[in-house]
């Protein structure tokens, strides 16, 4: 179970009534493992590559302030080596150059899916076309995001529900 | 011409993609394979051919999303509900509301709270252990995300143990990723 990033990130006890409420539910947070990998670490990754996914990763996570997966985003960054994110894009508020637009538009999307879902509109979609980014990266970009800001909330209450059992 | 739905409601819209689906025929094996489950068991959508631009993430994510919502054991079908209706109240997804509003209304037989959720959000009046739920799955699902003790004890409070505790996260943020989406990749219409 360990080796599930979730599980690990959040520190969970290795038995008691949390451990067994998640091996309750092994098959599922198998999937949730599984579907990290999908999103970070793709077989084919498309235009969207996975060190730019890592850092946008590790954006999501310090924005939503969640202590265990900024780490895990942070080493797993370190691990592409030192250029691996050249526009600190791992840090929020950071803006890439305005040469690159299709960097900018996915950190706009990214920030804007993360902090306020609800006020996403087809503009916004249609910013990342304009920028060049075709429809499956779109999918792909949304994809991450979204993956991502359900594992930041599980790890979330896990790390809450584990300092007391 | 079908105009975009801004109010929360329990008739289910019609979603209309902003990025081309692909096309069935024309299917990759990759996606062939991620579209032979669907979300609830349901027919092909437009939603599940946009999402298959990205087979790799679909085929997990459809089965991961049945578990959660049907898998035996642990929190009630319809709390697990609840959970997916106040996610998809605080991100605005009227879309996703809308649908499991009303799979929450056909398991309960009875409309009133979903009718006063959608009006009053957090301030509607409800039995203690539904108003326990709704907060912490509408405060669980903003950003930064907030679950402190205090949270965790206000549902130990009303009767949840680990597991409905574990299974009301994973439907609340289930929806939070499927939300982010639904709302994201396409808007609700009209039916007419």
């Amino acid at each position: 179970m360990m080796t599930h990033v979730i599980e690990k990130a959040a520190n969970v006890p290795a038995t008691g009534p949390l451990a067994d409420a998640l091996a309750m539910r092994g098959k599922l947070m198998d999937l949730t493992q599984a579907s990290y990998e999908a999103a970070l670490l793709p077989g084919d990754e498309g235009q969207v590559p996975a060190i730019v996914r890592a850092a946008l990763a590790c954006r999501m996570a310090r924005i939503c302030q969640q202590a265990g997966l900024s780490r895990h985003y942070a080493d797993l960054l370190q691990g592409y080596g030192s250029d691996a994110d050249p526009y600190q894009l791992a840090e929020p508020g950071t803006k890439p150059p305005e040469s690159d637009k299709r960097l900018g538009a996915m950190v706009a999307y990214v920030d804007l899916v993360t902090q306020s879902p609800r006020d996403a509109t087809k503009e916004d979609i249609q910013a990342l076309m304009q920028a060049g980014i075709e429809e499956a990266d779109i999918v792909r970009l949304a994809g991450l995001v979204a993956f991502v800001n359900y594992q930041l909330r599980v790890t979330a209450v896990l790390s809450v529900m584990g300092e007391t059992s | 011409m079908s105009r975009v739905i801004h109010k929360f409601t329990t008739r289910v819209p019609t979603w209309r993609p902003h990025i081309t689906p692909i096309d069935l025929d024309n299917a990759t094996p990759a996606q062939q394979e991620a579209l032979k489950e669907t979300p609830s068991n349901t027919k092909i959508s437009d939603y599940v051919l946009v999402l298959a631009h990205d087979p790799e993430s679909l085929r997990i994510r459809t089965s991961l999303f049945n578990g959660i919502m049907y898998d035996k054991g642990g929190l009630s079908r319809d709390e697990r509900e609840l959970g997916a209706v106040a996610a998809s109240v605080v991100n605005r997804c009227i879309y996703c509301a809308a649908v499991h509003a009303q799979r929450y209304n056909h398991i309960v037989g009875d409309e009133k709270v979903m009718q006063d959720i959608f009006l009053r959000g957090k301030e509607a009046d409800l039995v203690p252990r539904v108003r326990a739920i709704l907060k912490f799955a509408m405060r669980l699902s903003e950003c930064p995300p907030n679950v402190t003790q205090s949270d965790i004890q206000g549902l130990r409070e009303v009767g949840l143990d680990d597991q409905e505790i574990l299974d009301l996260t994973l439907s609340t943020t289930l929806f939070g990723w499927a939300n982010r989406l639904m709302h994201t990749l396409g808007e609700p219409v009209s039916n007419t």
